[in-house]
């Protein structure tokens, strides 16, 4: 038999593409460390960072503040940026092929009303910060769990029940958020809850990376290994069953997985839209609609997409702009370009 | 052709809520049979494979593929056994063919994995097979509704069953297609793989298959070898209007064929 091999047979991207797709975060990811209103010198961030390694030792040349920017500041709001692009562009990648649908957003199960309504209520109580995404994070799982419940019919749980149901929910938490809005006080908490529903990767801190940072890597970690199923439960759920796929259980894993992922986004950075749209479609130009070169493409090109993003918001103004109010705008004109150039298609 | 039963229906009957499409249904077929099931519209062939398939859960009755209740099958091990090649077909995403047809290694594949180069091979041989190894790298969404269900058999038979079901295989192609067709599923048959299949034209069942079906709004009218069961009596039965049987000859080839008689 001549070489049959798959690359040999389809289309693939060349190893350029990969590579540039590959760097591009990591640069990015730099960048953004040095960059900003109180300039750093690159060599002075490469030896900060190295400092942290344990068994290399720099003399100290540079001021305090730069260390403390670098390390407590930027890293960790860098970091957050990464894994939030990563993150909602993989799960909307992943929800676009379970529901076989482009315009379908990571919130399509109810997670950012419900976690927006918990994080409202935890502002218009005053409690601190921490609380407030822990009420913000348990709100978004829990829209999730009654949007499930409710498409759940006679053991299955069909795609459009889902959608519908999320669409309930989501409007019902919304109203929620209305309501709490309504009796919040318009000095002070009125627009403490809607600045933080615009989102912020801002607030991030060193602190909070680790918690929120390690259920998000093996949620992502999950979908990855998992990509490959995400093929053919796009064929529809009737022929994935007579493939042998069990498309309950592949169903589940993909709903817990991307809310675990989009209710922590939520909870910590606020709304961020669009981003679970746009990336997928752009990475099926680049890539192809096969989940397993997509999924990985989506990771690399949603991080880099966010910490640009996250750069503008904080130096293009004084005063940043929320991000929430940039992937849309951003997102928006992005994505119409897309589904023009591809005609609804799937690229 | 050997007597081991492969399908087993007995005193099957199912209902859609209170309207029943079939009640006490009978039926067996044993490995290496091709049986071609034919009747009118809404008489519940599909439903039939579906039952067979476990997608529907019958009402009453049992079901069995070599021995074992379907409903019994872990979903996994039941796609080892038995193929399922539907009819209608949305294309959401344009994977490629040969991907398309790699799926059906799903099932013997594990949780996490995917399919390696065996099992691109192995794809690739079957679309040769059917005559359309060209198609491995097209886009499944660009290529023929006839190419398609082409893909979708390779597809099937990636998956190594031990049965399968078409379900109007033939049904939206045109003549060239549905030779084609045909003309893999008699080969498949030839080469011993048990086979059912629903048709809404009885001039296939000379084609294809050595044994057919009839059924009408009340279960099954006739079963039986092609010669013995396909006449204008059981033919005008089961489709509710008179038809009329037909030999004809051309060179050396004699055929029969089957028209509604409409004067």
């Amino acid at each position: 038999m001549e070489n049959v091999k798959l690359e040999n047979i389809e289309k693939k991207t060349s190893p350029f593409v990969w590579g540039i797709m590959i760097i591009l975060p990591f640069l990015l990811f730099f960048v953004s460390l040095f960059l900003g209103r109180y300039m750093i010198d690159p060599g002075v961030v490469l030896k900060i960072l190295l400092n942290k390694i344990p068994g290399i030792n720099f003399a100290q040349t540079w001021e305090q503040t730069a260390e403390t920017v670098v390390i407590s500041v930027r890293f960790p709001r860098a970091v957050m940026a990464a894994l939030v692009g990563a993150g909602l562009s993989m799960s909307g990648a992943a929800f676009q092929g379970m529901f076989q649908n482009p315009l379908v957003s990571p919130y399509v199960l109810g997670v950012s009303a419900g976690a927006s309504f918990g994080a409202a209520l935890g502002l218009l109580l005053s409690w601190p910060t921490w609380m407030v995404q822990i009420v913000a994070f348990g709100f978004g799982i829990f829209a999730v769990a009654l949007t499930y419940l409710m498409a759940h019919l006679y053991k299955t749980t069909p795609i459009l029940m889902l959608v519908l149901s999320g669409m309930v929910v989501s409007a019902f938490f919304q109203a929620m958020v209305s309501l709490v809005k309504f009796a919040a006080d318009d000095e002070d908490k009125l627009p403490a809850i809607t600045f933080w529903l615009m989102g912020s990767i801002g607030k991030v801190g060193l602190n909070d990376l680790a918690p929120s940072a390690i259920p998000m890597i093996i949620a992502m970690a999950v979908l990855y290994a998992i990509r490959w199923r995400l093929n053919v439960l796009s064929m529809g759920e009737r022929e994935a069953e007579a493939l042998g796929v069990n498309t309950e259980r592949v169903k589940l894993i993909v709903i817990i997985t991307t809310t675990l992922i989009s209710s922590l986004t939520v909870s910590l950075c606020g709304i961020i839209g669009w981003v679970g749209q746009v990336i997928p479609h752009f990475c099926r130009m680049i890539v192809g609609p096969n989940h397993k070169a997509l999924i990985p493409a989506t990771i690399f090109v949603g991080a880099s997409y966010i910490i640009v993003i996250d750069n503008l918001c904080r130096l293009v103004s004084i005063t940043e702009i929320p991000i929430g109010i940039l992937t849309s705008v951003v997102g928006a004109p992005v994505f119409a370009y897309l589904l023009r150039k591809t005609k609804g298609g799937w690229a | 052709m050997s007597d081991e039963i492969m399908v087993k229906v007995e005193n099957a009957t199912f209902s859609y809520g209170k309207k029943t499409v079939w009640e006490n249904l009978n039926l067996e077929v044993k490995r290496g049979e091709c049986l071609s099931l034919l009747g009118p519209n809404g008489c519940g062939k599909t439903t039939l494979l579906n039952c067979i398939s476990g997608s529907n859960p019958l009402t009453a009755g049992n079901i069995k593929l070599l021995g074992k209740e379907v409903a019994d099958y872990e979903i996994g091990e039941k796609a080892k056994r038995l193929g399922y090649v539907f009819q209608e077909h949305s294309a959401p995403f344009p994977y490629s063919s040969i991907e398309v047809v790699r799926m059906g290694r799903t099932p013997h594949l594990g949780f996490f994995g995917s399919p390696d180069e065996k099992d691109t091979e192995l794809a690739y041989s079957i679309m040769e097979d059917l005559g359309i190894a060209h198609l491995a790298g097209e886009s499944y969404t660009q290529i023929s509704g006839g190419e398609r269900q082409l893909v979708l058999i390779a597809r099937t038979l990636c998956q190594q069953p031990d049965i399968v079901l078409f379900d109007e295989p033939t049904s939206h192609l045109d003549f060239k297609n549905q030779a084609l067709v045909l003309r893999n599923i008699k080969k498949l048959s030839e080469s011993g793989m048990t086979i059912i299949m629903t048709s809404h034209f009885p001039n296939h069942v000379w084609h294809v298959g050595d044994r057919v079906a009839m059924m009408g709004y009340d279960g099954i009218i006739a079963d039986g070898k092609v010669d013995e069961v396909m006449t204008e009596e059981n033919l005008s039965k089961t489709y509710g209007v008179p038809v009329r049987i037909f030999e004809g000859k051309s060179g050396d080839k004699r055929t029969r064929f089957c028209d509604p008689d409409l004067d």
